[in-house]
């Protein structure tokens, strides 16, 4: 098995994508990239220093709609499906620690 | 009946909507416990759409163009109030607070939404095994799988549940599909048809497009569903070319070329001249070749003419998707962060609640592809992953735009073999990914495909050939589906 993606690197991007993983899942997940990118080795060796990238199939730029107001969401409907509200927003745990 | 007889029945009053109705219910309770097709079944609303349906053909009222059909909309399709999962823990009893664009425009083209299909979660696999609620199983053998993602979709409109569906397709999530169940499945091109309450994957891929028992089908439920939305600002602004009253226009005269990377043991790639050293893709069984080579004969039979064209970039599409694909998937996922809808593990603190809440939301693959596409955009690796995938996706748009100057359009394989069984490719997801070696090359370019069932392979069971064109070829595409349609049937000559 290649050995592209060390447990270190995949725990570091698991940090990086707020995932949780044991050593063992690590391991195989560590693994398992590292065969699709084995695959894409192709990709990884071909010369394209004279082709720009598209990162999109049709070539759009700045879209732009008339600055009219128009109705959104209904409030009332869209706080009903968060896991928890407080007086009109969504309320979270705390994010610098102290407990409100 | 096809969905367009069904609207016509409904339309002239021969059949009652309502009867219609019933007649699908009967089929989804007596069945679908087998099959799976199904996340949630809306019997309840289907019937007082129906209703309402069949009162205004008897006050004379218009009712559209797909009046009283039954439609089946994947479950990563938003309904307003309606739980929408993705098949995915995340989103588990999730009501959104919107209708996606197509869901409105198939209810105001009088099409009645039966259900909510099974997935693979998040759009992401080529068998629906991803599913956080279970498999479903193909209708033509319960032991095989359907395809995916779409396979829920594809078995519904296979086992009569509905007589369309829609469905989504990043990487072939459509077409693969509907080759295994033996239907037809169109991914459109791009911006042809609005995303809006399209559960994001991969944003510059996805596209949503019809599943049907039939070409016509098809081409009516694209024709309702395509347009600008201006709530999709990546939706192609402009009229399209209609696309059911071209269809019996045959294939006179049109240059058919047989893309040579996705047919290695083809009989026509291995006589064509000039033709030296092709590297053909991965895994294409020979008895879904040999369909595409007497897909070539029939459609030369009609009046085409046929070549064999090469596009060596195709080979360079699995790579560079399973690098794309799952970079744009780890960006649009970051969203379920417990926070404003779906699920929530309460933890200390915010940061804390947010890992947990995604470790224990998300399947395994959804995992894999978002560390992949973590990977592939971390510092270090951008350059020689995200940024070089980008470049082939370059590469690609310029030699299918070559090949596009020779023939109208490109013939091949939907899928490199028929239905396989569960579980069989589920321990090596490299080996699952190859599913969708010969249908990604048109999401990456944004261009319409379409998966027409034209035989079966040694096994007996399905195969789908798979016809490619440039961007809104649609009319085209599906007008070549249908010459095909009428090659596949009994007494059609080329079975």
């Amino acid at each position: 098995m290649s050995s592209r993606i060390t447990r270190d690197e995949a725990a570091h991007v698991a940090r990086l994508a707020r995932l949780r993983f044991s050593d063992d899942e690590l391991d195989e997940l560590a693994a398992q990239l590292s065969a699709v990118l084995d695959h894409a080795a192709d990709v990884e060796a071909l010369d394209v220093t004279d082709i720009e990238a598209t990162s999109h199939p049709h070539p759009l730029v700045n879209v732009t709609r008339p600055d009219e107001l128009r109705p959104s969401l209904d409030r009332n409907e869209v706080l009903s499906q968060a896991p928890s509200v407080d007086d009109g927003q969504f309320r979270v745990p705390p994010i610098l620690g102290e407990t409100p | 009946m096809t969905a367009l007889e069904i609207a016509a029945a409904v339309r002239s009053g021969e059949r009652s909507a309502l009867s219609v109705v019933d007649e699908h219910l009967a089929r989804i309770i007596e069945s679908d416990r087998e099959i799976g097709a199904f996340n949630l079944v809306l019997a309840d609303e289907a019937r007082s759409t129906a209703t309402g349906i069949d009162q205004a053909v008897a006050r004379g009222e218009p009712v559209g163009p797909l009046a009283g059909v039954p439609v089946a909309l994947k479950d990563n399709l938003c309904t307003r109030g309606v739980p929408t999962t993705c098949s995915s823990r995340m989103l588990e009893g999730w009501r959104p607070p919107y209708d996606a664009t197509v869901v409105q425009r198939l209810r105001a083209a009088g099409a009645i939404t039966v259900g909510k299909t099974n997935l693979d979660e998040f759009a992401m696999g080529s068998s629906t095994e991803n599913s956080a609620f279970g498999p479903t199983r193909n209708p033509h053998d319960t032991r095989r799988v359907p395809g995916g993602s779409s396979g829920g979709s594809a078995a519904a409109v296979a086992a009569g549940f509905a007589s369309l569906a829609l469905g989504s397709d990043t990487g072939g999530s459509i077409r693969q599909p509907a080759a295994l169940c033996g239907v037809v499945g169109l991914k459109p091109t791009y911006g042809a048809v609005s995303r809006y309450g399209l559960v994001a994957f991969a944003s510059s891929l996805d596209q949503i497009g019809p599943l049907a028992s039939t070409v016509a089908d098809a081409a009516a439920c694209y024709e309702a569903i395509s347009g600008h939305d201006p709530h999709d600002s990546t939706s192609i602004d402009g009229s399209r070319d209609p696309v059911v009253a071209g269809l019996g226009r045959g294939v006179d005269g049109l240059r058919v070329g047989v893309l040579a990377e996705l047919c290695a043991d083809s009989a026509l790639v291995g006589g064509a001249t000039g033709l030296d050293g092709v590297t053909a893709v991965e895994g294409v069984a020979p008895d879904v070749t040999a369909r595409v080579d007497a897909a070539a004969t029939a459609l030369e039979a009609a009046g085409a003419t046929i070549s064999v064209v090469s596009v060596p970039s195709a080979v360079l599409g699995l790579s560079a998707y399973y690098l794309i694909a799952p970079a744009e998937a780890s960006s649009n996922l970051a969203r379920y962060d417990g926070v404003r809808y779906g699920l929530r593990v309460e933890a200390a603190n915010a940061a804390e609640m947010n890992v947990a809440t995604r470790t224990a939301g998300f399947g395994a693959e959804v995992k894999r592809r978002i560390m992949l596409g973590t990977y592939a955009l971390s510092a270090g690796y951008y350059d020689a992953f995200y940024g070089k995938a980008l470049r082939v996706r370059t590469l690609m748009l310029r030699e299918f735009a070559a090949a596009y100057a020779d023939v109208d359009v490109l013939l091949g394989p939907t899928a490199p073999t028929t239905a396989f069984e569960l579980g069989a490719k589920t321990a090596d997801p490299l080996v699952m990914y190859l599913n969708d070696v010969c249908t990604i090359p048109s999401n990456l370019t944004g261009h319409p495909a379409v998966s027409v069932p034209f035989g079966c392979g040694d096994d007996g069971l399905p195969v789908g050939v798979q016809l490619m064109g440039p961007a809104l070829s649609e009319p085209m595409l599906l007008r070549a589906a249908a010459v095909l349609e009428q090659a596949a049937l009994p007494g059609g000559g080329a079975l």
